[in-house]
């Protein structure tokens, strides 16, 4: 009888246990360790119609770093990272891939119309397999991957200009000297 | 100085508050009454002290003192003064300032307008409004300290994000603050109850206007936010199921059913166990959300920065506040006699079956935004949850939910009768089936999803219309005394209708503006004309502005139906200087029957500019809804029963539990 009014506190405990676990021991911008310099899972998109040609695994060893951003266009935080896409872009600083994840294909092309894009090649992971497989989290995600096809590293949320500078201009910078 | 002088009071303020959360109890224990009045006095002073706090941080912001380096972080010298102000809470630090602030300022009105309340309540809910307040305080002090200096000074400061420079977000966190630290008296009221360990129909009346405002500031705060995100992120989106609105809607949720339990407990003596575990969870979601913005532990575009320090702070203090009520729930709580039983068909058993789905939808929406973290936690696999689990599990429980508001208002306390009740009800099904087929008839190929929503919403206008007019009489005598029985009828009757009606609109809404959205995307260039939702777009070209912090170019177009003068549109894209950042800023032309909203975007570099032209039929109703949902608790508010002091002890009230002729109907 008891019991009864007791449960809610303990349920709030179990919460509270994970949330403080969560605190410590989690990072949400933090890589599956298992991933770090391994090869990029197999895959292979079709593309977002009207941004092809589509995304396989094979596309990603190009023989420079590029980057894997995944994008969806009901992102609120896609937008903030867009336009600096846009520029990376516009000025060659890296080659740039869109995943695009759990999205319809018509929304994610008005979405691109709308905006511009920044990507060298689109693939649409509708089902979001590919992004299981990759890790992913949220959206938007940002993976750094080496001239080899390999995962160097990824970044969660949008990528700012600060954020381009001190985690992926080293690695740029790394692979071109 | 301004800055020391700052965090001199909000020292004070904290010393005073520990006080407040301590002699009171003392005296309510040992039926002191100069300990217990020191409550009020402490709250008077506290009040002052965040007062003086603010305005310090405030004349901070005006002046541009970028010595201290909240300011230097947040603002800019060429930012307009209304973007200064609101720049005060626009951060971290600022906005706990701002939480504190309310919290002290609600404290105070407990004190002054509480005199009718008994004194060991009223000592024990100012103790704990105090305890809260050292919590927060003490987060202040000891890692978000808004009055740090910087030392040399820059010349000048990094500026407020241009997206949160709006007049519609200037006054979102106000709002929603209202609404979070509005809970807080509630979930004051429900501890103090547990410790007396009494909770009787008088304890609802004095809780119903602080969860009624509460509830109502949360409305408007929450659709401040998701107007805020349809203008001006320039795609038309209004919700997204984003953690941080989640964070706001589920104390929305938990407050609109506790507005409806403290009813049975006011009006049956029953559901008291239920209803003061709904005060303490829908206060404990306020803080989680708080937990949830500030700690890092979940990605959002609206989380604050966050640092690990400040995450462990709010999860000591979430542990302390709600373990600590819940724990103390759970120890209280069985001793407390609940009412009798009831039956299923009346109006509290409509009133249970109300918060049934309420606090489903509450638990749904709470595990969603709280799965990745246990998922991460068990398996260490990442996933998100985005709109599509929302959809899916909300939309199930909503619409129910929306069958249900009509009938219950019709049903007598203690024991409905549900055929009376269909049978009053079949003027609003025969609304609802006959709008439902027009629709379906006209609008050939509507979903079915569609035909829904409108079939609820013409389901819902109508029968809550009906159980009005039902209430006074409309037509079955006389005008003059359905006129008489208008009057007489308690404010709090009008203000339920008021509310479910907009309900009602915002189905509306979202259902139309969902289903029949017409848009054009594309390039234009100057003098083209397109045709989107049955108006002709001209576009007539665009030319550079400036503005007081940005450059902008702005387009211009012209709207038209075949024989009207137009309406002109200016939609802007804004390249802001301090930070750097572009944003849209969409042009719009709110209409009762549809939004015209239109962007311009990029130059093609050939005389053309990407555009996109939305026709949204009845989108404003959606916030239009939000703002009656809103009045009618205001009017529920104004009821005289529920005002505070109103004069009626304890005793009194608890003897006669009324059950007033006029709902028997």
């Amino acid at each position: 009888m008891k019991l009864k009014f007791l449960a809610p506190v303990l349920t709030f405990a179990a919460i509270a246990v994970i949330l403080w676990y969560a605190l410590f021991n989690l990072n949400p911008s933090e890589i599956p360790s298992e991933l770090v310099s391994k090869p990029a899972p197999a895959f292979s998109l079709e593309p977002v119609p009207g941004y092809g040609p589509g995304l396989a695994q094979a596309d990603l060893a190009t023989g420079k770093v590029t980057l894997l951003n995944v994008f969806a266009s009901w992102c609120v935080a896609c937008m903030a990272e867009h336009p600096f896409f846009m520029e990376l872009t516009k000025q060659n600083v890296v080659e740039i891939y869109g995943l695009n994840y759990k999205d319809k294909p018509d929304a994610a092309a008005q979405w691109l119309d709308r905006h511009g894009n920044p990507y060298a090649r689109t693939g649409m992971d509708l089902k979001g397999r590919v992004g299981i497989d990759f890790g992913v989290y949220g959206v938007p995600e940002t993976f750094v991957i080496s001239a080899d096809g390999k995962i160097l590293d990824k970044i969660i949320g949008p990528v700012s200009k600060d954020m381009f500078d001190m985690r992926i201009r080293p690695l740029l910078n790394e692979a071109g000297s | 100085m301004v800055a020391e002088i700052g965090q001199f009071v909000l020292i004070l303020a904290l010393v005073t508050a520990c006080l407040q959360g301590a002699l009171p109890l003392v005296g309510a224990a040992r039926d002191n009454r100069p300990l217990m009045r020191f409550g009020d006095n402490a709250a008077f002073v506290q009040f002052a002290a965040i007062s003086g706090a603010f305005a310090c941080l405030t004349i901070g912001y005006v002046t541009s003192d970028f010595s201290i380096l909240n300011v230097v972080n947040n603002s800019h010298s060429l930012k307009p003064m209304l973007y200064k102000i609101s720049g005060v809470w626009g951060n971290h630090e600022g906005s706990l300032l701002l939480w504190s602030w309310i919290l002290a300022l609600f404290g105070l009105a407990v004190a002054l307008f509480g005199r009718n309340l008994p004194d060991g309540l009223k000592a024990r809910v100012l103790a704990i409004q105090g305890l809260i307040g050292v919590g927060f305080l003490m987060f202040i002090l000891f890692t978000s300290n808004p009055f740090e200096r910087v030392s040399p000074a820059p010349l000048d400061g990094n500026g407020l994000n241009p997206l949160l420079q709006d007049p519609g977000l200037a006054f979102h966190p106000p709002f929603l603050y209202l609404g979070y630290v509005g809970l807080s008296i509630t979930f004051s009221f429900a501890i103090a109850a547990l410790i007396e360990g009494r909770v009787d129909p008088a304890w609802a009346r004095w809780v119903r206007p602080w969860t009624l405002a509460a509830w109502g500031f949360l409305t408007i705060g929450i659709a401040l936010g998701s107007w805020w995100a349809y203008y001006e992120l320039g795609w038309g989106g209004w919700w997204f199921w984003d953690p941080v609105e989640n964070a706001s809607f589920m104390p929305w949720l938990a407050a609109t059913a506790l507005l409806h339990s403290a009813i049975v407990v006011e009006k049956r003596d029953a559901l008291k166990n239920w209803t003061i575990l709904l005060a303490i969870i829908a206060f404990s979601l306020s803080l989680l959300g708080t937990f949830l913005v500030r700690s890092g532990v979940l990605n959002s575009v609206h989380a604050f920065a966050s640092d690990p320090a400040r995450g462990v702070f709010i999860l000591i203090f979430l542990i302390f506040v709600i373990g600590g009520s819940l724990l103390l729930y759970g120890i209280r709580a069985p001793k407390m006699k609940g009412g009798g039983l009831f039956a299923p068909i009346s109006r509290e058993g409509a009133l249970v079956l109300n918060n049934l789905l309420l606090s489903t939808i509450t638990a749904t929406v709470l595990l969603g935004t709280l799965y990745p973290i246990f998922l991460d936690a068990f398996t260490g696999a990442k996933v998100s949850v985005g709109p599509p689990y929302f959809n899916a599990t909300f939309l199930p429980l909503a619409i129910p939910l929306a069958v249900a508001m009509a009938f219950g208002p019709f049903l007598a306390w203690k024991r409905g009768d549900l055929a009376g009740v269909v049978s009053r009800l079949k003027f609003a099904l025969f609304a609802a089936l006959a709008f439902t087929g027009f629709l379906w008839w006209w609008k050939t190929g509507a979903p079915i999803m569609a035909l829904l929503g409108m079939g609820l919403f013409a389901w819902l206008l109508v029968g809550s219309i009906l159980e009005w007019t039902a209430r006074i009489k409309l037509f079955r005598g006389p005008l003059a005394s359905s006129w008489k029985r208008m009057i007489q009828l308690p404010r709090s009757a009008h203000g339920m209708t008021v509310a479910h009606i907009g309900v009602a609109l915002v189905i509306l809404g979202i259902t139309a503006s969902e289903t029949w959205q017409s848009e054009h995307l594309g390039v234009m260039r100057p003098g083209e004309t397109v045709t989107v939702g049955g108006y002709e777009f001209r576009f007539d070209g665009a030319e550079t502005i400036t503005g007081p912090n940005y450059d902008a170019v702005q387009g211009t177009f012209l709207a038209y139906t075949g024989d009207n003068k137009g309406i002109y549109l200016y939609p802007e894209q804004r390249r802001y200087t301090d930070p750097p950042m572009e944003t849209t800023e969409a042009a719009i032309r709110p209409m009762l029957s549809a939004d015209l909203y239109t962007v311009i975007g990029e130059a093609d570099g050939k005389g053309g500019y990407a555009v996109r032209i939305y026709h949204k039929p009845f989108i404003s109703w959606i916030w239009i809804g939000a703002f009656v949902m809103f009045a009618g608790g205001a009017i529920s508010l104004s009821d005289r029963r529920l005002r505070l002091g109103a004069p009626r002890s304890a005793k009194h009230a608890s003897a006669a539990t009324p059950v007033p002729s006029s709902v028997k109907g």
